[in-house]
């Protein structure tokens, strides 16, 4: 499990490699609070490499949602395989968030 | 199976058994060989992920789908002992949590054990799904749970406050 970041143009792309889970969600927070604290706005989360997620998980992209908004920026999802895409959906949080087939249609949707 | 795995060894109080059930003749001449395994754990949320991984390689054995081992098993049973260890034990390692796992060729059941006083499963699951509710950051546990898999009980016994999940074999 684990978070890796990097810039793309202007844009804060965070790469979940594995699960998404009540053990490793306070530490994927920290990593964008601090680049929110930095002073960037746009932020894009690829779920490509991710396994599965739980409620915990959730919950952690939904205040990250209101931080980031909170602060004038923005947030999009990209790369949702079935399994996450019906948790969404289920959730009806693909209500909630901007949600892109790949990572390059999230990257122009800024 | 997915995504990759953190490389947290087997817990170091893990007691894992597996014993195989006497067999039934199945409609089409095969046998039904269940598979058991018992995994006590501390309760420390680090350790779910292997537990989960252990279920999962179970049920892969009997043939589940990729769909049912990385969303319903994976999901359901990481909120079952989520709530175990964080609700049921107060996230005090000096607890246990007990999980065991009967899969064979048509479901897999998990009962998931903690030491706390346990709760009402309709009082405590809330719709998520509800303008109200859907950009909450909590509260999607045990509706996650009901969804992802077909039965949810809940009930104590000798062994603690027992979450017990049934899945059937699709």
């Amino acid at each position: 499990m684990s978070f890796a970041i990097t810039k793309e143009s202007e844009v804060v792309v965070v790469d979940v490699e594995g699960q998404l889970i009540v053990g490793n969600r306070q530490e994927l927070k920290q990593k964008v609070l601090d680049e929110l604290e930095r002073g960037e706005k746009k932020f894009l989360i690829d779920f490509s490499q991710t396994g599965y997620i739980d409620s915990s998980g959730l919950g952690v992209l939904v205040s990250l949602s209101k931080k980031i908004r909170e602060q004038g920026g923005e947030l999009r999802l990209a790369n949702l395989n079935d399994d996450l895409k019906t948790l969404f959906e289920l959730t009806k949080l693909d209500t909630l968030f901007q949600i892109a087939d790949t990572r390059e249609r999230a990257l122009e949707s800024f | 199976m997915g995504g990759r795995s953190g490389a947290l060894p087997v817990p170091s109080r893990c007691r894992m058994t597996e014993r195989s059930e006497p067999g039934v003749t199945l409609h089409g001449g095969g046998r039904d060989d269940a598979r058991v395994i018992e995994v006590d754990i501390p309760s420390d949320v680090q350790y779910i992920e292997k537990v989960v991984e252990l279920v999962q390689r179970e049920c892969a054995l009997m043939k589940f789908g990729a769909r049912q081992l990385m969303l319903n098993l994976a999901v359901a049973l990481s909120e079952a002992l989520s709530n175990a260890i964080l609700r049921g034990n107060d996230d005090d390692p000096a607890k246990h949590v007990h999980v065991m796992a009967r899969v064979d060729n048509a479901m897999v059941v998990v009962e998931v054990v903690d030491e706390g006083q346990g709760f009402d499963i309709e009082e405590c699951t809330l719709d998520p799904t509800t303008p109200d509710n859907v950009d909450r950051e909590d509260g999607r546990g045990l509706f996650l749970m009901r969804k992802l898999m077909d039965r949810v009980e809940r009930f104590d016994d000798a062994r603690g406050n027992v979450v017990r999940l049934t899945l059937n074999r699709q």
